[in-house]
């Protein structure tokens, strides 16, 4: 066609002129039939599908080989890059078995576990009772909740010419409150004869995503500080003008960057990436240095609950380091896959066994053996 | 398409035998288009109703005392937007009052040839490039290299003009202004490369008319083709904006992150986007309503921008 052919046309053909009114009425139409559409769909689009029967529906394709199985979890950020190595090694060991873990968050994690969309879940803070009875009256059967591994919350600082800071109760619940606002208080001096402290304003920075290491910092700070008041969450309310940085890594480069900061990052995070970590009094009144020995110690002795959620907020034995916690995977009871429920439950059995030690390389406190054989006795639930 | 070669005795239309198929692929294809332009109108519906749905707790809860309510509190379950509100329209605002001057700046350098082609190509791609830079990189670039370099700068503004309130406080390592001036560069290109089209598209008598009745070169950017652009360059800056308030992953890194409305310019504070980003992943309950209701807030903010930036366009055109 030349251009004067389309001028003909476009200028004798009625269909190619004169439609521009008609569009405001189509707009107008598509809109509400959108609006009718959409307010007839039933639910909110967040929550998946719940299976029809009790069983853990696939969303992982089956191995190939028909013996082995394809497992996938999703939960915690906390534990996840021990649960990557776990899961890596152990299909190094049994190549039948693939494990994919995403670490979205204990919250979704839970809530995917609640909708059936994983094989199992995992979350830095047990399960709540209303969650319970959900998975209840959904699934006709308990949860099956067990702890893999803990972790310690320890004080990470930028402070030039002070190499081993320690901190008393009082110290780091003024710090965390805001009400000790310059290093040199006699609050933090008085447990650091000799040290420089600098009259500058302490830059305390927290964690502002949701995380269950603001979990376990804060459940702690709730019993052993008198003045906290802003309870225990996965996020809180912190005090004016704190500053907040997104995950143990943001966190710990603002702590680099700033000089005179202070903030709390997993320990296993603290140790891989050389921080100066405080030294801090424990409920016996004895300095502790975060280690995976004294993370350990605050467990041992603890009176465990049936379903395994074992806190410990303030441990009082003389060697613990006050602040650690566990992190929990969940299972379900029961499920129509057989072979994926027996996979699952050797690939917990061997991480809280032959996996010690890598959880100990990755600075993460590894259970104690009281704990260890419940896990297992609990294990047997699963069918 | 083949068509017959117009006869000259008869009209176009009878003379093309192809004529019915022509009108049959007309009538579909504007079918098909409509179906097509519903259904972007339709998403839209569907997010914003989503959206509502989850978001419908909260709103029920602090109705619209959320927008002026500060607190966020998911122990007690109190939660207000204020100042997300207010960190994302002064960042953004912020952002503009850098990359405006300096963009529109550098697209009349690019257009008025200042430069010879040769030395102007390399520039010209290395800002569409700039544009291809995704978020996070801005963010880790900002983080470990462009604050702690600029922070001495900071420092001085805090020790001389401290008497300004916006630079009140003792400048932290993350605050509002510095996440500012990287998102300042971040909407760069789309300024400099619209406003640059804009520029060069201009009809070529309107240089020529200026300079042929005397006019300096200054005049004629300043007098004839700035305001000849005028739309283009608003369109651009509008565009930006609409960048600006939904930039996420930068300010969530670069921000501060603290919940409040501080006059200060030097203090962190957060956004709506930094702060659904930053607590979604392990929000549930009212907690997760109320981020639903940011980001309703997040959409209508969005949504004024653009109407306000068509009604700005379309008197600018007609004054031309």
């Amino acid at each position: 066609m030349n251009d004067r052919q389309i001028k003909q046309l476009t200028s004798e053909n009625p269909v190619a002129t004169g439609r521009l009114r008609p569009t405001v009425w189509t707009a107008l139409t598509a809109l509400s039939i959108g609006i009718t559409v959409s307010s007839c769909t039933p639910k909110s689009p967040d929550v998946a599908t719940p299976p029809s029967d009790g069983a853990a529906p696939s969303a992982t394709v089956p191995a190939a080989d028909g013996k082995g199985s394809a497992l996938s979890g999703a939960g915690a950020t906390f534990p996840a890059p021990l649960y990557q190595r776990w899961f890596a090694d152990y299909n190094k060991a049994n190549p039948g078995t693939q494990i994919s873990y995403q670490s979205v968050g204990s919250g979704a994690g839970v809530e995917q576990f609640l909708a059936g969309t994983v094989d199992f879940g995992a979350t830095d803070a047990p399960l709540k009772p209303e969650e319970r009875t959900k998975f209840k009256t959904k699934y006709g059967a308990e949860p099956i909740q067990v702890p893999m591994t803990g972790g310690s919350v320890v004080f990470a600082y930028n402070l030039d010419g002070v190499k081993d800071l320690k901190l008393s109760r009082a110290a780091y619940c003024g710090i965390t409150t805001g009400a000790i606002k310059k290093w040199n208080d006699p609050e933090i001096a008085k447990a650091n004869p000799g040290a420089k402290l600098p009259d500058s304003a302490i830059q305390f920075v927290h964690r502002s995503d949701g995380s269950g290491t603001t979990f376990q910092f804060t459940n702690h700070l709730k019993v052993a500080c008198p003045t906290w008041t802003a309870g225990v969450n996965k996020s809180i309310s912190w005090p004016q003008g704190m500053t907040g940085a997104k995950g143990n890594e943001g966190v710990s480069a603002q702590i680099k960057q700033t000089p005179n900061a202070i903030g709390y990052v997993e320990y296993s995070y603290a140790k891989q990436t050389d921080m100066p970590m405080a030294e801090i009094e424990n409920k016996s009144g004895k300095l502790i240095a975060p280690t995976p020995a004294a993370g350990e110690a605050a467990f041992v002795g603890e009176k465990v609950p049936a379903d395994l959620a074992l806190l410990v907020p303030d441990s009082a034995n003389p060697n613990a380091y006050p602040i650690s916690g566990l992190t929990w995977l969940l299972l379900y009871p029961q499920s129509k896959d057989a072979a994926k429920q027996t996979a699952l439950k050797s690939v917990v059995e061997w991480a809280l066994t032959t996996g010690k030690a890598t959880a100990t390389e990755l600075g993460y406190v590894p259970l104690e053996d009281s704990l260890v054989a419940k896990v297992k006795a609990e294990l047997s639930k699963v069918k | 398409m083949k068509t017959q070669p117009p006869n000259s005795t008869e009209t176009l239309l009878e003379a093309s035998t192809q004529f019915k198929v022509v009108r049959s692929i007309d009538k579909n294809f504007r079918r098909v288009t409509f179906g097509l332009a519903i259904g972007i109108g339709l998403i839209l519906v569907w997010i914003t109703y989503s959206l509502l749905v989850i978001a419908l707790p909260a709103i029920q809860t602090f109705g619209l005392g959320f927008l002026v309510d500060s607190t966020w509190d998911p122990v007690k379950n109190i939660y207000g937007a204020l100042p997300h509100v207010y960190g994302t329209i002064l960042s953004s605002f912020l952002a503009l009052l850098f990359s405006v001057p300096l963009g529109v700046g550098v697209a009349i350098f690019l257009t008025e040839n200042f430069l010879a082609p040769k030395i102007l190509q390399p520039i010209a791609l290395t800002i569409e490039l700039l544009a291809a830079i995704p978020s996070v990189v801005y963010g880790l670039w900002g983080l470990f290299v462009f604050l702690p370099a600029i922070k001495p700068l900071f420092q001085g503004l805090n020790h001389n003009f401290g008497w300004i309130p916006f630079f009140s406080t003792e400048p932290g390592g993350r605050q509002l202004l510095g996440a500012s001036l990287v998102l300042a560069i971040m909407i760069l290109p789309t300024i400099i490369a619209i406003s640059r089209d804009t520029l060069t598209s201009l009809p070529p008598k309107l240089r020529q008319g200026a300079y042929g009745l005397g006019a300096t070169r200054w005049e004629t950017i300043m007098l004839v083709l700035l305001p000849a652009a005028l739309s283009g360059i608003v369109g651009s800056i509008m565009l930006a904006l609409g960048r600006a308030l939904g930039e996420t992953m930068a300010m969530a890194m670069l921000i501060g992150n603290a919940n409040q409305a501080n006059i200060s310019w030097l203090a962190p504070a957060s956004t709506l986007s930094s702060l659904i980003a930053n607590q979604f992943g392990e929000a549930s309950g009212l907690q997760k309503s109320s981020l639903f209701y940011e980001a309703l807030i997040l959409m209508v903010l969005t949504l004024l921008v653009n109407i306000f930036a068509q009604m700005l366009v379309s008197r600018f055109q007609q004054v031309e």
